[in-house]
């Protein structure tokens, strides 16, 4: 925990008004060795909140830093970074893959890749979801995003109050994935598992939607395959984001 | 039954990869190592083949883990290279001599100006299809020839080989076997592309002897067997990395073309078993030969700057801190501004080929934003695009119809919208971006009989994504006028 304490001092420092600050000033200032500063500033620029000029090799507060409770992670980045992973998502299951993050309490699609039949499909990126009547909604609802105030109803399944909500977002934490079954448009499911970055913190989710009939079985469960599918592609995403392996 | 597996190596020019495909196509495991660029002197790029080999035998066995794969349940291997570096190598010790002369490489423009005046160019250009520039292998050879002492006496008594990256790396892998493929070899300028073979004469033009040349191969077909990395694996394919993205995307078919956007942009037409000669600035080069068939043909328009105009503008302008953020910025504004960005960094290419150009930024006013300039970047790799595809038309008599696209931009829903507005045909992006290696697997797997034939590799090739043209053709041409006058701001900027 020492090591987060003196973290916090070398952000405290540079964002002090000094500027750009050397390994060295840095390390003096705060009475640190040079190599324990250094391995902290190493760690605090992989993920953002320090930058490093090319040049002079001073360091200063990183842009992550200063968009701290706005967007975490540029959408079209992580479209980017997850394209690799989405593509054999939808040749395994067969169905369309979206990928969505939180804006605004629903859902934006942030990547499609059509369901890999050849039949005539139109982009939704840019398009926007419920949160609660859809898979990647209920993946991110469950591991932080604020649930929308009014749970407006689709379908005769769609989650109706407030505490069926809380219900179905512990089961999703539970186990690690969620799904709609009809909750938004009836015939139609979807399954989702969360996508993370550094320290474990979720991003956005990933997830395939398509016919209820073959996406779930006989007593309308999402088929268990499927479901392994998708978690394997987050979890390929994720580590990619540079999320521990779990 | 086991499942068995395809494995591509993709030798690019920053970094190795090895990828692990299965039956579908589809990637289950990839392993990526990039090796050190050397600029010895400006304009001069060089790598270390032997850092080069030291990666791939070890992303090989490292893709197979990952994978959950042992060596055995590999069908094939498969190689897409970076082409025309050039690489020699001592036959007895297997070290390479000196370091790799990179295709982005420039050394040789006073000697290939020389050449080109002298009375056998004619004739090289004839026979191997090929304007005479430093962009190809041949000069390279002499260079080094040039500049080792004794080094062309020990060639001449094949000591000395060379081979493009394809080569050096089937010489390693298969411990002495020196082969090239068609693909590989119709970048050297020492091709005859109707016979498929070195040119004597070309030969001779350039004074390089042909006992340090590999064997012409068809690029599909078994080249060996590997003793090192995948021990007892057959080598089925090898094909210069473009060509092997074109087989990747299935346009096995005349009229089908494919563009790959990366740090450049590579747009290639089969042409069938038709050599077509550009009249407008392209380059005619060898797509692919599968053993025991005729080869095919096709037209290739290179864009130099195209990704790498991204990459400037994150790191030179500092305007954003991620290539992908580029389009975050350029939605924060509906159109251009009236600003364009022509990028001719070092000369513009297809189909211009002037190398005396520079970039320009035009139409600047107090009203442009950062997000206008982020528009025109994106918008300069589509015009680009345009004009390419212009010139094919014209050149093979065919209208494109649809562009399959590939490659680390198609993330750019922005760009890939732009594109085909532009150029007024739907683009579609592939189930597979990796398209590089996924061609070469395609060939190793077809060589073998893993996959049965082309028609076989056709069913594996899915939709992803489209983008249609919604741009309405008034604005389309006002805009293609408003960036061509911007390329003609280009030119003659550099005096000689």
């Amino acid at each position: 925990m020492q090591s987060i304490e003196r973290a916090a001092a070398v952000l405290r420092l540079l964002a002090g008004g000094a500027g750009r600050l050397s390994l060295g000033e840095i390390a003096r200032s705060l009475d640190l060795a040079k190599g324990t500063t250094h391995g902290i500033l190493q760690t605090l620029r992989k993920v953002g909140f320090v930058e490093q000029d090319r040049v002079s090799g001073q360091y200063q507060l990183g842009a992550a830093m200063l968009r701290l409770g706005t967007g975490y992670l540029d959408v079209n980045e992580l479209r980017s970074r997850s394209i690799n992973w989405a593509d054999p998502l939808a040749a395994r299951s067969g169905e369309a893959v979206r990928i969505g993050t939180v804006l605004d309490g629903q859902v934006l699609v942030v990547h499609h890749v059509f369901r890999p039949d050849d039949t005539f499909q139109t982009l939704d990126v840019g398009s926007l979801l419920p949160m609660h009547a859809t898979a990647l909604g209920k993946a991110l609802l469950a591991y932080g995003a604020t649930p929308p105030a009014s749970l407006d109803r689709f379908t005769s399944r769609t989650v109706g109050t407030q505490r069926e909500l809380a219900a179905a977002l512990r089961a999703v934490r539970e186990c690690g994935w969620s799904a709609d079954i009809e909750e938004l448009t009836p015939g139609e499911a979807s399954i989702a598992a969360p996508i993370r970055a550094y320290g474990g913190l979720v991003v956005g989710a990933i997830g395939i939607s398509g016919h209820v009939e073959r996406l779930c079985d006989s007593r309308y469960h999402p088929r268990p395959h499927l479901v392994a599918n998708v978690r394997d592609a987050a979890r390929a995403v994720s580590r990619d984001l540079g999320a521990a392996r779990r | 039954m086991t499942e068995r597996y395809v494995v591509a190596i993709d030798q690019g020019t920053t970094s190795t990869r090895c990828i692990v495909f299965d039956r579908r196509g589809q990637l289950v495991s990839l392993a990526q190592q990039e090796h050190k660029q050397y600029y010895p002197k400006p304009g001069w790029v060089e790598h270390d083949a032997a850092e080069i080999w030291r990666n791939v035998e070890r992303l090989g066995p490292e893709a197979l883990r990952r994978a959950g794969a042992t060596v055995d349940q590999v069908a094939a291997v498969g190689i897409a290279n970076q082409r025309e570096t050039t690489v020699l190598w001592d036959r007895v010790t297997g070290q390479p001599i000196g370091h790799a002369v990179v295709w982005q490489d420039t050394r040789t423009d006073t000697m290939v100006s020389e050449l080109d005046t002298e009375p056998g160019a004619d004739g090289v250009r004839h026979r191997s299809a090929l304007p005479l520039a430093t962009y190809f292998s041949g000069p390279r050879i002499r260079w080094m020839l040039d500049h080792h002492p004794g080094l062309q006496e020990r060639a001449e008594r094949g000591e000395v080989l060379f081979g493009t990256m394809e080569t050096w790396l089937i010489w390693k892998l298969t411990g002495g076997l020196h082969v090239t493929d068609v693909t590989n070899a119709s970048r050297t300028l020492l091709l005859d592309v109707h016979t498929l073979d070195w040119s004597p004469e070309s030969l001779a033009f350039f004074g390089i002897p042909r006992a340090m040349l590999p064997d012409v191969r068809p690029s599909i077909g078994v080249f060996g067997t590997a003793t090192a990395a995948f021990p007892g694996v057959r080598i089925g394919a090898a094909l210069g990395d473009q060509q092997a993205a074109l087989f990747g995307q299935t346009c096995f078919a005349p009229g089908e073309a494919k563009c790959t956007y990366g740090t450049g942009s590579f747009l290639l037409l089969n042409t069938g078993s038709e050599l077509v000669r550009s009249t407008h600035g392209l380059l005619s080069t060898v797509a692919y030969q599968i053993k025991g068939e005729p080869a095919a043909y096709a037209l290739e328009g290179s864009i130099a700057i195209t990704g790498s105009l991204v990459q400037w503008f994150r790191d030179q302008l500092e305007l954003i801190t991620s290539a992908p953020e580029i389009e975050t910025l350029a939605r924060t504004v509906t159109d251009n501004g009236g600003c364009y960005i022509v990028p001719a960094f070092s000369g513009l290419y297809a189909p211009y080929w002037r190398s005396e150009a520079r970039g320009v930024i035009v139409g600047l006013t107090s009203y442009i934003t950062k997000g206008h300039l982020a528009r025109a970047v994106l918008e300069a790799s589509a015009w680009q695009t345009r004009e390419v595809v212009d010139a094919m038309n014209a050149d093979s008599g065919l209208a494109l119809k649809t562009l399959r696209v590939d490659g680390g931009m198609t993330a750019d829903n922005l760009l890939m919208q732009f594109i085909a507005d532009v150029l007024d045909v739907p683009v579609v992006r592939p189930l597979a971006a990796e398209t590089v290696s996924l061609g070469a697997a395609y060939g190793a797997g077809l060589a073998v009989g893993y996959w049965p034939d082309l028609e076989g590799l056709r069913q594996n090739w899915h939709r992803a994504a489209q983008w249609l043209p919604t741009m309405e053709a008034t604005k389309r041409e006002t805009e293609y006028a408003n960036w061509q006058r911007a390329v003609s701001r280009t030119f003659d900027w550099i005096q000689a």
